[in-house]
């Protein structure tokens, strides 16, 4: 026995001695000055070719390592698209041609200089390899055939015509997207494989001439940023930025309470109200560009009937959702243009009326309604679903809520297969033209069109009119015309479409309160990490 | 009673050829799990009612895109020609590309395996180191306050989330206390600073030297590896107290003691020694269930481990990456059960 006792001490004896030694193992708080260190979840991010990217993170590191024709400024995104990589444009008077003139002894990350040559070659190879967010180009008319003559460098310029007219601003809104990169084409082309235009290369590696150029990107880790010391708006602050994924918002809390992380971009309402107050952090609210809806599948019998859709929009109770699960996430908005965007409206015809849904669905002749919401399994889409499960209840209509994954989801929903959807939709470019053409545009709602990237085709929604004046408002030239034809359009779409726009988001972010001029983008772009200092 | 037999003694006639069979069956158990395994995992694969077009291509792409991409991928082909083009690949130890981050997955498994081996090695030292003597102390005092906390211990680790301890773990030690790194492998400081050879960084940093590294690593691992280390010592414990009670009821053991054998011979030589064979099933499985990723644990920790990337896979239908990542589980499954055979044999010569 003596032995077991003498054993039983041994045990404690090295437990104790192995938490004794913890402490020397304790890790450095603090991140140094010239690094900025971000927790984010980045696991969407597929490749890092602008002509491929279509994600948020992918968009927040492809902002920083290429430069563009047009870009924003981040410390004033209202002022909208201004010279980058262009010094100035001109217009032809059919408004089909435009013309950029370069701007001169700027440099990439390799020290090529760029060029007319470069711009023409990123513009074209983004046509030619067709990736998903090629639309953005190609709806000007530019295909893998024409890009030879529609897009030209000549000298110091580089001509770009479009199949039509088009509104100026549309085009330069969407070369200012993710797709209007400028990338190397010595150092790309010396990486092609096949004819793949570099596209694989440039999947994991950077030749850009923005203020950064990547060092690595390891899936579901990591990104990590060098600054360009030799980058035309002058050398960043932060050296080196870091972006960690942590998914996790009580990990990203801890990490950020602890020093050891500068930006924490993932805090669910409970952490942020955890951190609001402490000292040395901050809170900061922006405005995002995504919406949440949803929609009535126009091929059920009776969601098809005008009175039941408005009978729906006034069975949601939009301010109670946004003051208590949606508290500091999201705010009231019922039209498809996000604040902030050209033509957005204020407007908010629509409140919870339960008497008001009760007679209309009356007129319609509905006394009994049961009908299935596909809701992916995100928490605050499921909150929204059965929120409206009790006010729907309240008017008689039983809501089946069917929860998937977002693919399971949204296979059904392209296949229109729910009877009502709980979507989520952000901005492809910082053009209004990009939601408006997708809500409120439909030129062959047949099942046959298999229009499956238009949310109207997707409910079986028939815009009518709206088609043609959408199609109007794209050519338009005159800017303030423009944004009065979108204002009326909403107006329109909020009256009669089977959509009911609810939120848009607000992204909180916790901050080290040292560090200053951190912009994520707004509603119309991605973050910038060169004005960031600390 | 349980004689232990001599090693040498009783052997058969022609060991070469039993050896020789016992090793084709062996090899014919691995490959028709193996086939099993991926037979199943595939047809999983094509009757999920998603479109895995749509997640290299996006909602948004044109039809012309989403064509293409669906040739690309051989979805065109029938699903049994599929079937055996996925065979043939992964004869070649090819698992194919990811379809999200268009990398090889095999590429992806070398970087994420060894991050989850390291942390399942280590809570599994941690589970035996701990948990056999425990388990083995509180047999031997059946009732006394040893086995009260032995009991108390394994019950709470068998009932607690393992997320909600690890949060409340790394708010006290990291949080509050400071004692250990935070959630990732190492520091930001210390990222890529020794170079990637086995890709455990604690076996990098070793190799190179790097004893800086070396502790700033085992400050970030010893949190997660004590979380699954108490998970297994629950376990293991637990199996270890109820297999020695019940060698200690033997009369071998009133045998030994009648025969003044000391009590440490007694539970450690006689006792201890009969279970072990149990003991390897038990502590092999456990290792397995670690090796496959504790999701939840690499989640809050932010590890990048082989549960979090088949998981992440499986939600973005990154069908490639599924297989694969399944693929590796189920050979560490096998190998792990060929290997506590092995050990049956050394340790308990009637197996042999």
């Amino acid at each position: 026995m003596i032995k077991l006792q003498k054993l039983t001490a041994g045990i404690i004896f090295c437990l104790t001695a192995s938490v004794m030694t913890l402490p020397s193992l304790q890790a450095l708080a603090e991140t140094p000055p010239d690094m900025l260190v971000i927790a984010n979840r980045i696991d969407d991010i597929t490749t890092l070719d602008p002509a491929e990217s279509f994600e948020f993170a992918g968009s927040d590191v492809i902002r920083n390592v290429y430069g563009r024709l047009v870009n924003f400024d981040p410390l004033n995104l209202e002022k909208g698209y201004e010279p980058d990589l262009a010094e100035s444009w001109t217009v032809s008077e059919d408004g089909k041609t435009i013309t950029f003139t370069m701007r001169e002894g700027v440099k990439f990350h390799s020290g090529n200089p760029v060029t007319a040559e470069d711009v023409e070659f990123s513009l074209r190879r983004a046509v030619i390899l067709a990736k998903t967010p090629s639309f953005i180009l190609t709806q000007f008319g530019f295909t893998p055939e024409n890009v030879s003559e529609t897009i030209v460098a000549d000298g110091n310029t580089i001509r770009i015509t479009t199949d039509k007219k088009y509104a100026t601003s549309f085009v330069l809104n969407c070369l200012t997207a993710t797709i209007g990169g400028i990338v190397d084409k010595k150092l790309v082309m010396e990486h092609e494989e096949g004819d793949d235009l570099g596209n694989n290369w440039l999947k994991t590696n950077s030749a850009g001439s923005g203020a950064y150029r990547v060092v690595s990107w390891k899936p579901s880790e990591s990104v990590t940023l060098q600054a360009n010391e030799n980058f035309f708006r002058g050398a960043p602050a932060m050296k080196r930025v870091i972006v960690r994924h942590i998914q996790e918002s009580a990990t990203q809390r801890l990490l950020l309470e602890k020093g050891d992380i500068d930006i924490a971009r993932n805090l669910n309402p409970e952490d942020i109200a955890g951190i609001s107050g402490k000292e040395g952090i901050t809170v900061d609210s922006e405005l995002r560009g995504r919406l949440m809806y949803i929609s009535l599948n126009q091929s059920h019998p009776v969601l098809s009937k005008p009175k039941v859709v408005e009978a729906i929009k006034y069975l949601i109770d939009y301010t109670g959702m946004q003051d208590s699960f949606l508290k500091g996430q999201y705010t009231v908005h019922q039209s498809f243009l996000p604040k902030t965007y050209l033509g957005a409206i204020e407007d908010k015809p629509y409140s919870f009326n339960l008497e008001k849904a009760k007679a209309l669905l009356k007129e319609a002749g509905v006394e009994s309604l049961e009908i299935e919401a596909g809701v992916r399994e995100a928490q605050e889409r499921v909150e929204i679903a059965q929120s409206l499960q009790n006010t729907f209840a309240q008017a008689g209509i039983k809501l089946n809520i069917t929860i998937g994954t977002g693919k399971q989801t949204l296979t059904r929903y392209r296949a229109r297969d729910l009877d009502l959807y709980v979507g989520a939709w952000g901005p492809d470019y910082p053009d209004p033209q990009t939601n408006a053409g997708t809500f409120a545009y439909n030129p062959d709602n047949s099942e046959e069109a298999k229009a499956t990237g238009l949310l109207a085709w997707r409910n079986a929604w028939d815009p009518g009119d709206l088609t043609a004046k959408t199609e109007a408002a794209v050519i338009e030239g005159d800017r303030e015309v423009r944004k009065k034809m979108y204002e009326d359009i909403q107006r329109e779409f909020q009256a009669r479409a089977p959509f009911a726009i609810m939120f848009q988001k607000i992204e909180q972010t916790g901050r080290k309160s040292n560090v200053k001029n951190l912009n994520l983008g707004g509603a119309i772009t991605a973050v910038a990490y060169w004005p960031v200092t600390k | 009673m349980t004689i232990q037999a001599e090693p040498g003694k009783g052997r058969r006639k022609s060991p070469f050829s039993t050896f020789t069979i016992s090793t084709f069956k062996t090899i014919g158990t691995i490959l028709v799990t193996m086939l099993g395994l991926l037979f199943v995992t595939f047809i999983i694969g094509r009757v999920m009612p998603i479109d895995p077009v749509i997640s290299i291509v996006g909602e948004r792409a044109s039809k012309e895109t989403y064509d293409a991409a669906y040739r690309a991928m051989g979805l065109d082909k029938p699903v049994i020609i599929q079937f055996f083009y996925y065979i043939r690949d992964i004869l070649q130890g090819d698992f194919g590309q990811s379809l999200l981050n268009a990398r090889p997955v095999a590429e992806d498994i070398k970087r994420v395996f060894p991050a989850t081996l390291e942390l399942a090695t280590l809570g599994t030292l941690i589970g035996v180191i701990i948990g056999v003597p425990l388990g083995v102390l509180a047999a031997v005092n059946r009732g006394s306050w040893i086995d009260q906390i032995a009991r108390f211990v394994a019950l709470v680790g068998y009932s607690m989330p393992i997320f909600w301890l690890g949060l409340v773990g790394l708010l006290i030690f990291y949080g509050i206390l400071g004692w250990v790194g935070g959630p990732g492998r190492v520091g930001i400081f210390y990222v890529d600073v020794v170079p990637s050879v086995s890709g455990m960084i604690l076996v990098d940093s070793l190799l190179d030297g790097n004893w800086t590294v070396f502790k700033d690593a085992m400050s970030h691992i010893i949190l997660p590896a004590s979380l699954l280390g108490y998970y297994s010592l629950a376990y293991i414990s637990r199996m270890t107290r109820s297999f020695m009670l019940e060698q200690m009821n033997s009369e071998y053991i009133t045998t030994a003691r009648v025969k003044g054998l000391s009590e440490w011979t007694v539970i450690w030589r006689h006792a201890f020694g009969n279970i072990k064979v149990q003991l390897i099933t038990v502590i092999a499985l456990s290792y397995a269930g670690l090796l496959e990723g504790s999701v939840l644990t690499e989640i809050i920790f932010a590890w990048p481990g082989i549960g979090s990337y088949i998981t992440t896979a499986l939600l973005s239908a990154d069908m490639n990456a599924v297989l694969g990542g399944t693929v590796v589980v189920g050979l560490v499954f096998v190998c792990l059960n060929v290997f506590s055979d092995l050990l049956y044999k050394f340790f308990d010569p009637r197996a042999k």
